[in-house]
Protein backbone atom coordinates (compact mmCIF):
# COMPACT_ATOMS: atom_id res chain seq x y z
CA UNK A 1 0.00 0.00 0.00
CA UNK A 2 1.71 3.41 -0.70
CA UNK A 3 2.26 5.85 1.78
CA UNK A 4 -0.19 8.89 2.19
CA UNK A 5 1.49 11.91 0.64
CA UNK A 6 2.09 14.07 3.70
CA UNK A 7 0.12 16.53 4.42
CA UNK A 8 0.46 19.72 2.48
CA UNK A 9 0.74 22.95 3.74
CA UNK A 10 -1.35 25.22 2.06
CA UNK A 11 -1.59 28.32 3.83
CA UNK A 12 -0.66 27.56 7.30
CA UNK A 13 2.51 29.90 8.26
CA UNK A 14 5.45 28.30 8.51
CA UNK A 15 7.07 27.96 11.98
CA UNK A 16 8.99 30.27 12.84
CA UNK A 17 12.25 30.95 13.43
CA UNK A 18 12.07 31.86 17.57
CA UNK A 19 8.94 29.14 18.60
CA UNK A 20 10.32 25.86 19.19
CA UNK A 21 8.13 22.98 18.81
CA UNK A 22 9.41 20.88 21.80
CA UNK A 23 5.96 21.02 23.43
CA UNK A 24 3.53 18.53 21.93
CA UNK A 25 0.88 19.53 20.44
CA UNK A 26 -1.61 18.28 23.39
CA UNK A 27 1.41 19.30 25.90
CA UNK A 28 0.87 21.65 28.65
CA UNK A 29 2.31 25.51 27.41
CA UNK A 30 1.36 27.74 30.52
CA UNK A 31 2.12 26.00 33.60
CA UNK A 32 1.02 28.28 37.00
CA UNK A 33 1.49 26.78 40.61
CA UNK A 34 0.68 28.43 43.73
CA UNK A 35 1.11 31.73 42.35
CA UNK A 36 1.20 35.13 44.21
CA UNK A 37 2.02 38.48 43.63
CA UNK A 38 1.93 41.17 46.36
CA UNK A 39 3.05 45.14 44.81
CA UNK A 40 5.11 46.82 47.64
CA UNK A 41 3.28 49.84 47.69
CA UNK A 42 4.11 52.86 49.64
CA UNK A 43 1.47 52.82 51.98
CA UNK A 44 0.32 49.43 52.28
CA UNK A 45 1.10 46.17 50.22
CA UNK A 46 -1.34 45.28 47.58
CA UNK A 47 -2.29 41.63 47.08
CA UNK A 48 -2.68 41.57 43.20
CA UNK A 49 -2.84 37.57 42.78
CA UNK A 50 -2.67 34.62 45.86
CA UNK A 51 -2.76 31.15 44.99
CA UNK A 52 -2.88 30.71 41.23
CA UNK A 53 -3.22 27.47 39.84
CA UNK A 54 -3.42 27.30 36.14
CA UNK A 55 -2.75 25.05 32.74
CA UNK A 56 -2.72 25.84 29.57
CA UNK A 57 -2.26 23.66 26.58
CA UNK A 58 -1.20 23.92 23.30
CA UNK A 59 -4.24 24.81 20.84
CA UNK A 60 -6.29 25.93 23.74
CA UNK A 61 -8.54 29.05 23.78
CA UNK A 62 -8.45 30.57 27.42
CA UNK A 63 -10.44 33.53 28.72
CA UNK A 64 -9.65 35.57 31.81
CA UNK A 65 -12.76 37.35 32.87
CA UNK A 66 -13.04 39.35 36.16
CA UNK A 67 -13.96 42.53 37.55
CA UNK A 68 -11.22 45.14 37.31
CA UNK A 69 -8.61 44.90 39.74
CA UNK A 70 -8.59 41.00 39.53
CA UNK A 71 -5.26 40.41 38.52
CA UNK A 72 -6.20 39.28 35.33
CA UNK A 73 -3.57 41.39 33.21
CA UNK A 74 -1.42 41.02 35.76
CA UNK A 75 -1.33 37.44 35.66
CA UNK A 76 -0.95 37.77 31.69
CA UNK A 77 1.69 40.19 32.27
CA UNK A 78 3.34 37.56 34.46
CA UNK A 79 3.26 35.15 31.73
CA UNK A 80 4.90 37.33 29.51
CA UNK A 81 7.80 38.63 32.01
CA UNK A 82 6.09 41.87 31.97
CA UNK A 83 5.71 41.50 36.11
CA UNK A 84 7.70 38.88 38.60
CA UNK A 85 5.76 36.85 40.89
CA UNK A 86 6.55 36.77 44.14
CA UNK A 87 5.60 33.49 45.27
CA UNK A 88 5.08 30.23 43.35
CA UNK A 89 6.45 28.62 39.94
CA UNK A 90 5.44 29.45 36.40
CA UNK A 91 6.92 27.96 32.99
CA UNK A 92 6.47 29.06 29.42
CA UNK A 93 7.28 26.41 27.39
CA UNK A 94 8.92 24.26 29.72
CA UNK A 95 10.90 27.00 30.40
CA UNK A 96 10.77 30.53 32.94
CA UNK A 97 8.74 33.42 31.08
CA UNK A 98 11.84 34.96 31.27
CA UNK A 99 13.79 32.39 28.96
CA UNK A 100 10.40 32.41 26.71
CA UNK A 101 10.46 36.44 26.41
CA UNK A 102 14.38 36.53 25.12
CA UNK A 103 13.13 33.20 22.60
CA UNK A 104 10.44 35.59 21.60
CA UNK A 105 7.68 32.19 22.39
CA UNK A 106 5.02 34.80 22.82
CA UNK A 107 3.08 37.72 20.79
CA UNK A 108 1.05 40.47 22.99
CA UNK A 109 -2.04 42.42 21.69
CA UNK A 110 -2.18 45.13 24.18
CA UNK A 111 -5.63 46.97 25.26
CA UNK A 112 -4.15 49.55 23.69
CA UNK A 113 -3.32 48.92 19.67
CA UNK A 114 0.37 50.65 20.64
CA UNK A 115 0.95 51.47 17.32
CA UNK A 116 4.39 53.72 16.72
CA UNK A 117 2.58 56.76 14.64
CA UNK A 118 5.81 57.45 12.86
CA UNK A 119 5.56 54.31 10.96
CA UNK A 120 2.65 53.71 8.11
CA UNK A 121 0.58 50.08 8.69
CA UNK A 122 2.92 48.41 6.54
CA UNK A 123 6.45 49.27 8.72
CA UNK A 124 4.60 48.39 11.74
CA UNK A 125 3.73 45.43 11.25
CA UNK A 126 6.94 45.07 10.08
CA UNK A 127 8.69 46.29 13.54
CA UNK A 128 8.89 42.50 14.97
CA UNK A 129 10.82 40.92 12.20
CA UNK A 130 12.96 44.26 11.89
CA UNK A 131 14.00 43.56 15.68
CA UNK A 132 14.79 40.38 14.71
CA UNK A 133 17.12 40.93 12.25
CA UNK A 134 14.69 39.25 9.04
CA UNK A 135 15.51 40.35 5.87
CA UNK A 136 13.95 43.41 4.40
CA UNK A 137 11.76 40.39 1.79
CA UNK A 138 10.69 38.12 4.18
CA UNK A 139 9.23 40.91 6.33
CA UNK A 140 7.50 43.03 3.49
CA UNK A 141 6.13 39.41 2.53
CA UNK A 142 5.20 38.96 5.74
CA UNK A 143 3.82 41.82 6.96
CA UNK A 144 1.51 41.98 3.14
CA UNK A 145 0.53 38.42 4.31
CA UNK A 146 -0.97 39.18 7.52
CA UNK A 147 -2.21 42.13 6.63
CA UNK A 148 -4.46 40.58 3.82
CA UNK A 149 -5.47 37.79 6.74
CA UNK A 150 -6.72 40.20 9.33
CA UNK A 151 -8.89 42.37 6.09
CA UNK A 152 -6.02 45.25 5.91
CA UNK A 153 -5.13 45.07 2.25
CA UNK A 154 -4.71 48.18 0.66
CA UNK A 155 -4.26 49.94 3.43
CA UNK A 156 -0.14 49.29 3.88
CA UNK A 157 0.10 52.80 3.29
CA UNK A 158 -1.99 54.28 5.61
CA UNK A 159 -0.48 55.78 8.97
CA UNK A 160 -2.34 55.13 12.39
CA UNK A 161 -4.31 57.89 12.61
CA UNK A 162 -6.16 57.28 9.35
CA UNK A 163 -7.12 54.37 10.49
CA UNK A 164 -10.55 53.30 12.84
CA UNK A 165 -9.89 52.00 16.28
CA UNK A 166 -10.68 48.78 14.99
CA UNK A 167 -8.36 48.79 12.13
CA UNK A 168 -5.31 49.90 14.13
CA UNK A 169 -6.17 47.27 16.58
CA UNK A 170 -6.38 44.54 13.64
CA UNK A 171 -2.89 46.34 12.12
CA UNK A 172 -1.69 44.67 16.02
CA UNK A 173 -2.80 41.28 15.80
CA UNK A 174 -1.54 41.34 12.69
CA UNK A 175 1.97 42.68 14.10
CA UNK A 176 1.57 40.18 16.71
CA UNK A 177 0.72 36.73 14.03
CA UNK A 178 3.11 37.81 11.84
CA UNK A 179 6.44 36.06 13.20
CA UNK A 180 4.06 33.33 14.06
CA UNK A 181 4.61 33.07 18.24
CA UNK A 182 2.66 29.29 19.18
CA UNK A 183 1.03 31.50 22.34
CA UNK A 184 -0.33 35.01 21.92
CA UNK A 185 -1.44 36.71 24.60
CA UNK A 186 -4.52 39.33 23.99
CA UNK A 187 -4.96 41.95 26.94
CA UNK A 188 -8.70 43.26 26.32
CA UNK A 189 -8.30 43.94 23.05
CA UNK A 190 -11.38 45.01 21.79
CA UNK A 191 -11.99 46.51 24.93
CA UNK A 192 -12.23 50.22 23.67
CA UNK A 193 -14.08 49.22 20.63
CA UNK A 194 -18.02 50.04 20.08
CA UNK A 195 -20.14 47.05 20.24
CA UNK A 196 -20.67 46.48 16.66
CA UNK A 197 -17.46 46.53 15.70
CA UNK A 198 -16.24 44.28 18.57
CA UNK A 199 -18.99 41.58 16.84
CA UNK A 200 -16.65 42.28 13.71
CA UNK A 201 -13.42 41.95 15.41
CA UNK A 202 -14.66 38.63 16.97
CA UNK A 203 -15.84 36.78 14.63
CA UNK A 204 -12.69 37.31 12.68
CA UNK A 205 -10.72 36.36 15.88
CA UNK A 206 -12.63 33.25 15.55
CA UNK A 207 -11.16 32.83 11.97
CA UNK A 208 -8.37 33.23 12.39
CA UNK A 209 -7.67 31.33 15.64
CA UNK A 210 -9.36 28.07 13.29
CA UNK A 211 -6.75 28.77 10.88
CA UNK A 212 -4.05 29.13 12.88
CA UNK A 213 -4.79 27.16 16.08
CA UNK A 214 -2.77 29.40 18.49
CA UNK A 215 -2.54 29.18 22.26
CA UNK A 216 -4.08 32.20 22.93
CA UNK A 217 -4.69 33.52 26.66
CA UNK A 218 -7.83 36.27 26.35
CA UNK A 219 -8.49 38.98 29.05
CA UNK A 220 -12.09 40.13 28.77
CA UNK A 221 -14.45 41.78 30.84
CA UNK A 222 -17.55 40.46 28.46
CA UNK A 223 -19.15 37.66 29.36
CA UNK A 224 -20.45 37.50 26.00
CA UNK A 225 -16.72 37.44 24.47
CA UNK A 226 -15.55 35.01 26.50
CA UNK A 227 -18.39 32.09 26.13
CA UNK A 228 -18.41 32.60 22.09
CA UNK A 229 -14.57 32.63 21.52
CA UNK A 230 -12.98 30.49 24.67
CA UNK A 231 -12.59 26.85 24.94
CA UNK A 232 -11.83 27.00 28.86
CA UNK A 233 -13.05 30.25 30.58
CA UNK A 234 -11.33 31.63 34.21
CA UNK A 235 -13.47 33.38 36.40
CA UNK A 236 -11.63 35.48 38.74
CA UNK A 237 -12.46 37.95 41.46
CA UNK A 238 -10.94 40.63 43.49
CA UNK A 239 -9.24 41.94 46.35
CA UNK A 240 -7.44 39.39 46.47
CA UNK A 241 -6.81 38.52 42.49
CA UNK A 242 -7.78 34.54 42.56
CA UNK A 243 -9.53 32.39 40.32
CA UNK A 244 -13.10 31.22 41.19
CA UNK A 245 -13.82 29.04 38.64
CA UNK A 246 -12.67 27.14 35.52
CA UNK A 247 -15.41 26.16 33.24
CA UNK A 248 -14.04 24.06 30.34
CA UNK A 249 -16.53 25.38 26.86
CA UNK A 250 -19.31 22.89 26.09
CA UNK A 251 -19.27 25.12 22.81
CA UNK A 252 -18.49 23.04 19.12
CA UNK A 253 -14.93 23.76 17.90
CA UNK A 254 -16.80 25.70 14.70
CA UNK A 255 -18.75 28.51 15.64
CA UNK A 256 -20.66 31.88 14.90
CA UNK A 257 -21.68 35.16 16.51
CA UNK A 258 -24.99 33.44 16.29
CA UNK A 259 -23.72 30.19 18.51
CA UNK A 260 -23.86 32.86 21.62
CA UNK A 261 -27.66 32.37 21.04
CA UNK A 262 -28.01 28.66 21.63
CA UNK A 263 -28.56 27.59 24.73
CA UNK A 264 -25.39 25.56 25.38
CA UNK A 265 -23.72 29.08 25.13
CA UNK A 266 -26.23 30.30 27.64
CA UNK A 267 -25.45 28.05 29.81
CA UNK A 268 -22.13 28.68 29.96
CA UNK A 269 -22.40 32.68 29.97
CA UNK A 270 -24.98 31.71 33.70
CA UNK A 271 -22.14 29.82 34.94
CA UNK A 272 -19.69 32.70 34.21
CA UNK A 273 -22.29 34.75 36.17
CA UNK A 274 -22.50 32.47 39.47
CA UNK A 275 -18.37 32.59 39.49
CA UNK A 276 -18.32 36.32 39.02
CA UNK A 277 -21.11 36.98 41.47
CA UNK A 278 -19.73 34.25 43.94
CA UNK A 279 -16.78 36.45 43.70
CA UNK A 280 -18.27 39.28 45.05
CA UNK A 281 -19.64 38.05 47.93
CA UNK A 282 -16.58 38.37 49.08
CA UNK A 283 -16.77 42.27 50.06
CA UNK B 1 5.69 72.07 -6.44
CA UNK B 2 6.10 75.36 -5.08
CA UNK B 3 3.02 74.66 -2.68
CA UNK B 4 4.71 71.37 -1.81
CA UNK B 5 7.70 72.09 -1.04
CA UNK B 6 6.95 76.09 1.36
CA UNK B 7 3.11 74.65 2.50
CA UNK B 8 4.70 75.17 6.19
CA UNK B 9 4.56 78.59 5.74
CA UNK B 10 1.49 78.31 4.34
CA UNK B 11 0.80 82.02 2.87
CA UNK B 12 -3.02 82.02 3.09
CA UNK B 13 -4.51 83.67 6.03
CA UNK B 14 -1.49 84.47 7.73
CA UNK B 15 -0.05 87.77 5.48
CA UNK B 16 -3.10 89.86 6.61
CA UNK B 17 -2.59 89.89 10.28
CA UNK B 18 1.60 89.99 10.44
CA UNK B 19 0.79 93.14 7.49
CA UNK B 20 -1.89 94.59 10.31
CA UNK B 21 0.33 94.25 13.08
CA UNK B 22 3.84 95.06 10.99
CA UNK B 23 1.42 98.63 10.00
CA UNK B 24 0.86 99.19 13.74
CA UNK B 25 4.16 99.33 14.92
CA UNK B 26 5.29 101.33 11.92
CA UNK B 27 2.99 103.83 12.82
CA UNK B 28 3.90 104.10 16.60
CA UNK B 29 7.18 103.81 15.77
CA UNK B 30 6.97 107.52 14.07
CA UNK B 31 4.95 108.94 16.47
CA UNK B 32 7.49 107.63 19.03
CA UNK B 33 10.20 108.71 16.50
CA UNK B 34 9.01 112.31 17.37
CA UNK B 35 8.15 112.19 20.89
CA UNK B 36 12.27 111.00 21.72
CA UNK B 37 13.83 113.70 19.61
CA UNK B 38 11.76 116.64 19.15
CA UNK B 39 14.13 118.36 22.13
CA UNK B 40 17.17 118.05 20.03
CA UNK B 41 15.28 118.75 16.75
CA UNK B 42 13.33 121.92 18.40
CA UNK B 43 17.07 123.10 20.00
CA UNK B 44 18.61 123.13 16.04
CA UNK B 45 15.67 124.66 14.72
CA UNK B 46 15.42 127.53 17.35
CA UNK B 47 19.50 128.90 15.92
CA UNK B 48 17.93 129.13 12.25
CA UNK B 49 14.75 130.08 12.64
CA UNK B 50 12.82 130.67 16.05
CA UNK B 51 9.46 130.85 14.03
CA UNK B 52 9.69 127.05 13.17
CA UNK B 53 6.47 125.40 12.84
CA UNK B 54 5.06 122.13 13.70
CA UNK B 55 5.19 120.63 10.25
CA UNK B 56 8.96 121.39 10.70
CA UNK B 57 9.73 119.99 14.15
CA UNK B 58 7.59 116.83 12.82
CA UNK B 59 10.39 116.80 9.60
CA UNK B 60 13.54 117.30 11.30
CA UNK B 61 12.32 114.96 13.80
CA UNK B 62 12.16 111.87 11.13
CA UNK B 63 15.32 113.15 9.10
CA UNK B 64 17.72 113.47 11.90
CA UNK B 65 21.37 112.46 11.04
CA UNK B 66 22.10 111.27 14.80
CA UNK B 67 18.20 110.51 16.33
CA UNK B 68 17.88 109.14 19.57
CA UNK B 69 15.19 106.50 17.81
CA UNK B 70 15.36 106.53 13.68
CA UNK B 71 12.43 106.56 11.59
CA UNK B 72 11.55 102.99 9.95
CA UNK B 73 12.19 105.24 6.38
CA UNK B 74 15.84 105.94 7.75
CA UNK B 75 16.36 102.35 8.74
CA UNK B 76 15.15 101.14 5.88
CA UNK B 77 17.23 103.36 3.40
CA UNK B 78 20.38 102.41 5.84
CA UNK B 79 19.53 98.90 5.05
CA UNK B 80 19.12 99.04 1.49
CA UNK B 81 22.65 101.02 1.01
CA UNK B 82 24.42 98.56 2.94
CA UNK B 83 23.09 95.55 1.54
CA UNK B 84 21.77 95.67 -2.12
CA UNK B 85 23.87 98.74 -3.19
CA UNK B 86 27.36 97.22 -1.75
CA UNK B 87 29.49 94.72 -3.24
CA UNK B 88 28.71 91.91 -1.11
CA UNK B 89 32.28 91.50 -0.40
CA UNK B 90 32.33 94.64 0.86
CA UNK B 91 33.73 95.56 4.44
CA UNK B 92 30.74 97.76 4.75
CA UNK B 93 28.05 95.55 3.34
CA UNK B 94 25.93 94.25 5.99
CA UNK B 95 25.55 90.85 4.38
CA UNK B 96 28.93 90.18 4.71
CA UNK B 97 28.54 91.11 8.56
CA UNK B 98 25.76 88.98 8.23
CA UNK B 99 27.73 86.02 6.90
CA UNK B 100 30.60 86.25 9.50
CA UNK B 101 28.20 86.04 12.29
CA UNK B 102 25.98 83.56 10.71
CA UNK B 103 28.72 81.08 9.99
CA UNK B 104 29.82 81.36 13.90
CA UNK B 105 26.05 80.79 14.80
CA UNK B 106 25.54 77.62 12.28
CA UNK B 107 29.06 76.01 13.81
CA UNK B 108 27.95 76.90 17.35
CA UNK B 109 24.36 75.29 16.78
CA UNK B 110 25.58 72.41 15.21
CA UNK B 111 28.31 71.18 17.90
CA UNK B 112 25.43 72.66 20.38
CA UNK B 113 22.67 70.55 19.22
CA UNK B 114 25.30 67.34 18.67
CA UNK B 115 26.46 68.13 22.55
CA UNK B 116 22.67 68.52 23.84
CA UNK B 117 21.75 65.10 21.71
CA UNK B 118 24.52 63.35 23.52
CA UNK B 119 23.91 64.86 26.81
CA UNK B 120 20.48 63.62 27.04
CA UNK B 121 21.00 60.31 25.26
CA UNK B 122 23.61 59.49 28.20
CA UNK B 123 21.04 61.38 30.75
CA UNK B 124 18.09 58.97 29.74
CA UNK B 125 20.23 55.85 29.75
CA UNK B 126 22.62 55.79 32.90
CA UNK B 127 20.85 56.77 36.20
CA UNK B 128 24.29 58.23 37.53
CA UNK B 129 24.51 61.02 34.75
CA UNK B 130 20.82 62.10 35.32
CA UNK B 131 21.71 62.76 39.26
CA UNK B 132 25.45 63.64 38.32
CA UNK B 133 25.25 65.86 35.25
CA UNK B 134 21.48 67.50 35.22
CA UNK B 135 22.28 69.97 38.34
CA UNK B 136 25.50 71.37 36.18
CA UNK B 137 23.35 71.62 33.36
CA UNK B 138 21.09 74.26 34.86
CA UNK B 139 23.63 75.91 36.95
CA UNK B 140 25.22 76.61 33.42
CA UNK B 141 22.81 78.74 32.20
CA UNK B 142 22.18 80.68 35.64
CA UNK B 143 25.34 82.44 34.75
CA UNK B 144 24.69 85.49 32.72
CA UNK B 145 26.04 84.80 29.28
CA UNK B 146 27.62 89.17 29.55
CA UNK B 147 29.59 87.74 32.05
CA UNK B 148 31.16 84.84 30.92
CA UNK B 149 31.50 85.36 27.00
CA UNK B 150 34.82 88.25 27.61
CA UNK B 151 35.77 85.57 29.19
CA UNK B 152 35.92 82.82 27.42
CA UNK B 153 37.38 85.59 24.32
CA UNK B 154 39.97 86.26 26.74
CA UNK B 155 41.14 82.51 27.84
CA UNK B 156 40.68 81.24 23.67
CA UNK B 157 42.53 84.86 22.83
CA UNK B 158 45.84 83.86 24.92
CA UNK B 159 46.25 80.45 23.65
CA UNK B 160 46.01 82.12 20.29
CA UNK B 161 42.39 81.07 19.12
CA UNK B 162 40.15 84.12 18.13
CA UNK B 163 37.90 84.58 15.28
CA UNK B 164 34.94 81.82 14.81
CA UNK B 165 35.79 79.42 17.25
CA UNK B 166 35.58 81.61 20.25
CA UNK B 167 32.11 82.89 18.95
CA UNK B 168 30.97 79.31 18.03
CA UNK B 169 32.07 78.41 21.61
CA UNK B 170 29.72 81.04 23.31
CA UNK B 171 26.97 79.98 20.80
CA UNK B 172 27.40 76.51 21.93
CA UNK B 173 26.91 76.86 25.54
CA UNK B 174 23.78 78.70 25.00
CA UNK B 175 22.34 76.07 22.59
CA UNK B 176 22.90 72.96 24.22
CA UNK B 177 20.83 73.44 27.08
CA UNK B 178 16.97 73.62 25.63
CA UNK B 179 18.07 70.68 23.01
CA UNK B 180 19.36 68.52 25.99
CA UNK B 181 16.48 69.30 28.09
CA UNK B 182 13.94 69.00 25.02
CA UNK B 183 15.92 65.46 24.37
CA UNK B 184 15.56 63.86 27.48
CA UNK B 185 12.07 64.66 27.61
CA UNK B 186 11.81 63.55 23.95
CA UNK B 187 13.62 60.61 24.52
CA UNK B 188 11.72 59.88 28.17
CA UNK B 189 8.25 60.48 25.30
CA UNK B 190 7.15 56.60 24.53
CA UNK B 191 4.35 55.31 26.62
CA UNK B 192 4.58 52.11 28.46
CA UNK B 193 2.93 50.13 26.24
CA UNK B 194 5.55 50.95 23.43
CA UNK B 195 8.36 50.03 25.13
CA UNK B 196 6.77 46.97 26.77
CA UNK B 197 5.57 46.03 23.42
CA UNK B 198 9.86 46.15 22.44
CA UNK B 199 9.89 44.09 25.57
CA UNK B 200 8.27 41.42 24.08
CA UNK B 201 10.22 41.69 21.51
CA UNK B 202 13.53 41.42 23.46
CA UNK B 203 14.88 44.31 21.94
CA UNK B 204 18.12 45.39 22.65
CA UNK B 205 18.71 48.81 24.27
CA UNK B 206 20.43 49.90 21.02
CA UNK B 207 17.14 49.07 18.99
CA UNK B 208 14.62 50.69 21.33
CA UNK B 209 16.85 54.03 21.61
CA UNK B 210 16.76 53.99 17.41
CA UNK B 211 13.31 52.69 16.86
CA UNK B 212 11.10 53.83 19.37
CA UNK B 213 13.24 56.70 21.59
CA UNK B 214 14.69 58.20 18.90
CA UNK B 215 11.44 58.90 16.23
CA UNK B 216 9.54 59.65 19.07
CA UNK B 217 11.54 62.44 20.48
CA UNK B 218 11.31 64.31 16.65
CA UNK B 219 8.53 66.30 17.47
CA UNK B 220 10.64 67.60 20.94
CA UNK B 221 14.32 68.00 18.92
CA UNK B 222 12.44 70.53 16.49
CA UNK B 223 11.00 72.70 19.43
CA UNK B 224 13.70 72.79 20.90
CA UNK B 225 16.53 73.20 17.82
CA UNK B 226 14.07 76.45 16.84
CA UNK B 227 14.74 77.66 20.15
CA UNK B 228 18.59 76.78 20.08
CA UNK B 229 19.18 78.19 16.40
CA UNK B 230 17.79 81.34 17.78
CA UNK B 231 19.87 81.65 20.77
CA UNK B 232 22.74 80.63 19.67
CA UNK B 233 22.51 84.01 16.97
CA UNK B 234 21.75 85.70 20.38
CA UNK B 235 25.41 84.33 21.37
CA UNK B 236 27.41 85.23 18.22
CA UNK B 237 26.33 88.74 18.68
CA UNK B 238 27.18 88.92 22.40
CA UNK B 239 30.35 86.89 21.28
CA UNK B 240 31.60 89.92 18.38
CA UNK B 241 30.59 92.40 21.80
CA UNK B 242 33.53 92.09 23.57
CA UNK B 243 36.64 90.97 21.47
CA UNK B 244 36.72 94.21 19.37
CA UNK B 245 35.73 91.94 16.40
CA UNK B 246 35.72 93.98 12.88
CA UNK B 247 33.45 92.44 11.51
CA UNK B 248 29.88 90.99 12.38
CA UNK B 249 26.56 92.30 13.10
CA UNK B 250 27.84 93.02 17.14
CA UNK B 251 30.70 94.18 15.93
CA UNK B 252 28.57 97.20 13.65
CA UNK B 253 26.42 97.38 16.60
CA UNK B 254 29.18 98.31 18.45
CA UNK B 255 31.10 100.89 16.23
CA UNK B 256 27.40 102.20 15.95
CA UNK B 257 27.38 102.78 19.30
CA UNK B 258 31.15 104.41 19.46
CA UNK B 259 29.71 106.60 16.76
CA UNK B 260 26.65 107.65 17.75
CA UNK B 261 25.37 106.30 14.84
CA UNK B 262 22.12 105.22 15.47
CA UNK B 263 20.89 104.15 12.38
CA UNK B 264 23.71 101.62 11.72
CA UNK B 265 22.81 100.05 14.65
CA UNK B 266 19.29 99.74 14.12
CA UNK B 267 20.14 98.19 10.34
CA UNK B 268 22.39 95.71 11.93
CA UNK B 269 19.58 95.31 14.41
CA UNK B 270 16.98 94.64 11.94
CA UNK B 271 19.54 92.09 9.86
CA UNK B 272 20.03 89.84 13.14
CA UNK B 273 16.30 89.80 13.24
CA UNK B 274 15.80 88.90 9.74
CA UNK B 275 18.92 86.46 9.82
CA UNK B 276 17.37 85.31 13.15
CA UNK B 277 13.63 84.32 11.34
CA UNK B 278 15.54 82.74 8.41
CA UNK B 279 17.23 80.53 10.71
CA UNK B 280 14.01 79.52 12.64
CA UNK B 281 12.51 79.25 9.09
CA UNK B 282 14.88 76.75 7.75
CA UNK B 283 14.46 74.35 11.26
CA UNK B 284 10.81 74.63 10.76
CA UNK B 285 10.94 73.57 6.79
CA UNK B 286 13.35 70.90 7.55
CA UNK B 287 10.98 69.90 10.70
CA UNK B 288 7.50 69.93 8.07
CA UNK B 289 9.35 67.79 5.60
CA UNK B 290 10.59 65.40 8.14
CA UNK B 291 7.16 65.00 10.08
CA UNK B 292 5.26 64.94 6.38
CA UNK B 293 7.64 61.81 5.65
CA UNK B 294 6.44 60.01 8.76
CA UNK B 295 3.30 60.41 8.90
CA UNK B 296 1.98 63.66 11.08
CA UNK B 297 -1.39 64.63 10.62
CA UNK B 298 -2.05 67.14 8.23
Amino acid sequence: MPTEPTAKVVDLPVRGRNTDGKAAPSGVIIDIRNLSLTFQTADAPVVALTNIDLAVRAGEFVSLIGPSGCGKTTLMRIVADLEQPTEGTITVNGVSPREARLKRAYGYIFQAAALYPWRNVQRNVELPHEIMGVSKEEREAKAKRYLELVGLKGFEKKFPWQLSGGMQQRVSIARALSFDPQLLLMDEPFGALDEITRDRMNEELLQIWEKTRKTVIFVTHSIDEAVLLSTKIVVMSARPGRIVDVIDSTLPAIRTLETRETPAAQELAHRVRIGLKAGHSYD
Amino acid sequence: MTRAVFGFLSPKGRVLPIVTVVAIIIVLWYALAIGLNYARVSELLVQDNPDYTTTDLIKGAWTMERPVLPAPDQIAVDLWKSTAALKVTSKRSLIYHAYITSSATVVGFAFGAILGVLLAAGIVHVRTLDRSLMPWIIASQTIPILAIAPMIIVVLGNIGITGLIPKAIISMYLCFFPVAIGMVKGLRSPDPLQMDLMRTYNASEFQIFWKLRVPASIPFLFASLKVAIAISLVGAIVGELPSGALAGLGARMLSGSYYGQTVQIWSALLMAAILGMAMVYVIAGIEWATLRRTGARG
